[in-house]
């Protein structure tokens, strides 16, 4: 039984909220605020089009890539939306929600050595993904001063020659933070000069709440070339059961990509697939009104958090909010841990996003206003016992 | 702005003119006048409690009444929608399209409520040449809010 394991498998970090998972699921009057995940249904004209798919039977494998019919909408999709051109045939890859482009897009770019730059905090799976891929995850912390955004200093002293890859999460979870046209812009000069390639996970684009909305650093000057764009359905559409996400670049990539996925997954659901079509030809007012909905629940809990005088930057994009506890004297897990205990309203601790998230809470706004006001009104009286 | 007032009221008419402002990133103030504006140009008509009498232990039956009228010469269906309209126990008339001329529907007490105002009020009015009742069994949605609708949280506590 020597060598049963990977070392590389062993050697990842575990995921580190288990032990309020084991808490919140024994105290049943306990309200989440930490769930990643939206709260509506999918909407129903889309759940149809899945149930009417099984009636058909259309219960078989599609293509390894997809549905062309669904890499067809995608492509008319970003190209309406973020304003990038892609092949429907050799340039999108349809996948299993978006973790999975993540994850084949490293194992097809990676040689072993080679260094990814993932900002943090972030979402969980890119360092784990990167490493099984056997690349040097370099970490940025991002800082709250920048409003958690990433500046072009930053990016250039991490660059080393062996970067390959710079993951560009936004909108981001768990901060909430988004990169505006002249954040990517900033950037663009040093990517290009070092030939790094990006790995931009836009799976919340559709959830951003500036006026002139998300922007895709694909679509920008010379970096369709050098960028994978993973996005998908799970957020903007409410379908994360579904599982479906897809990525978008250079055919070189894709075809590699497409290569393990065949392998190892085969193809993405086929409901799914058959749902998504419809959600892109008829799921646009569901998007906006999904979104409206996010933002006033936004805009409720930046001023709650004002009028309790906890420290928070103004979010602009995903469903997350999320506030300084520094004044405090605890860390955040103590805070979370305490939260729970005393008030039973359960938070993310920032520290699950990387080491960066210390002093900071992740509060997701994906429940309804009564939940919302409830748990504020808890949070408001915990802390105004720690004063 | 309107837009966003409406369709959050549309939801909910109690919600407080502070939320409601905070909720859409305007001032009070502005809210609150914008407000009192529709409701003196008749955009906002009323602010009404959507309840599902079912659950009560108070009786109601509710109906929908197919009417065919003949319309009045230079005043089309509107005086005989009046006619009808004024009748509290009327609960919406609309002017259709086909089939039939205007749609009642109608709230009553008791099945015999209902038979008797259209037997007795809504029949014997001179323009009104045919009427045909339908009684509403079930309400499973109304004014867009599914009534019996299950409100459990589903998701796991905790997702990355």
């Amino acid at each position: 039984m020597r060598d049963l394991l990977s070392k590389t498998t062993v050697a990842l970090k575990p995921s580190g909220i288990r032990k309020f998972f084991d808490v919140v699921s024994e105290m049943p009057d306990a309200i989440s605020l930490g769930v990643g995940e939206p709260d509506f249904d999918t909407p129903w004209h889309i759940r149809e089009e899945g149930i009417f798919s099984l009636e058909k039977g259309r219960t078989f494998y599609t293509s390894n890539s997809g549905l062309m019919d669904l890499r067809k909408e995608i492509a008319a999709y970003i190209g309406r939306k973020y304003n990038v051109e892609y092949k429907p045939n050799e340039e999108i890859l349809i996948t299993v929600g978006g973790s999975e482009g993540i994850d084949m897009a490293f194992r097809a770019m990676i040689n072993p050595g080679d260094e990814v730059i993932i900002p943090q905090p972030s979402y969980v799976s890119y360092e784990p993904c990167a490493r099984l891929a056997g690349a040097t995850p370099v970490i940025i912390d991002l800082k709250a001063e920048n409003d958690f955004r990433l500046t072009a200093e930053e990016l250039k002293a991490a660059i080393t020659d062996k970067t390959k890859i710079l993951v560009l999460p936004f909108p981001n979870n768990p901060t909430g933070a988004v990169m505006e046209l002249k954040d990517l812009e900033a950037l663009l000069p040093i990517i290009i000069e070092n030939d790094i390639y990006v790995l931009s996970d836009e799976i919340y684009a559709e959830l951003t709440y500036t006026d002139s909305g998300h922007v895709s650093i694909a679509s920008l000057p010379g970096m369709k070339e050098r960028t994978i764009l993973i996005n998908g359905f799970s957020k903007a559409y409410a379908m994360t059961g579904w599982r479906l996400g897809y990525a978008c670049g250079p055919k070189e990539i894709i075809s590699q990509m497409t290569k393990i996925h065949q392998y190892a997954i085969m193809c993405a659901p086929t409901t799914s697939q058959y749902a998504a079509i419809e959600a892109l030809r008829n799921g646009d007012d569901d998007v906006a009104e999904m979104r409206d909905a996010y933002n006033q629940r936004r805009r409720f809990l930046i001023n709650t958090f004002k009028r309790l005088d906890l420290p928070c930057f103004e979010p602009f994009g995903a469903f997350y909010i999320f506030p300084c506890i520094k004044k405090f004297g605890m860390t955040s897990d103590e805070f979370a841990t305490r939260l729970l205990m005393e008030e039973k309203v359960a938070v993310v601790p920032g520290t699950a996003f990387g080491d960066s998230g210390e002093g900071f809470l992740r509060i997701s706004y994906a429940y309804s206003m009564e939940a919302l006001k409830e748990a504020l009104g808890r949070i408001e009286s915990f802390i105004s016992r720690l004063q | 702005m309107r837009e966003q007032i409406l369709r959050v009221l549309e939801k909910n008419s109690r919600i407080g003119v502070d939320e409601l402002a905070i909720r859409i990133g305007a001032t009070e103030i502005d809210v609150a006048n914008e407000i009192k504006a529709m409701e003196e140009e008749g955009v906002i008509c009323g602010y009404h409690t959507l309840i599902d009498w079912e659950k009560t232990s108070i009786e109601t039956v509710s109906a929908l009444i197919e009417v065919t009228v003949t319309p009045q010469r230079g005043q089309g269906f509107d005086v005989i929608a009046e006619r009808i309209y004024n009748y509290p126990e009327v609960q919406a008339v609309y002017l259709m399209s086909s089939g039939y001329d205007l749609l009642v529907n109608m709230e009553g007490k008791t099945l015999k409520e209902v038979a008797s105002f259209v037997s007795d009020k809504l029949s014997t009015l001179d323009s009104v040449v045919g009427t045909a009742t339908h009684f509403v069994l079930k309400k499973y949605k109304d004014h867009g809010t599914i009534l019996a609708k299950k409100n459990k949280d589903e998701r796991e506590k905790f997702v990355l």
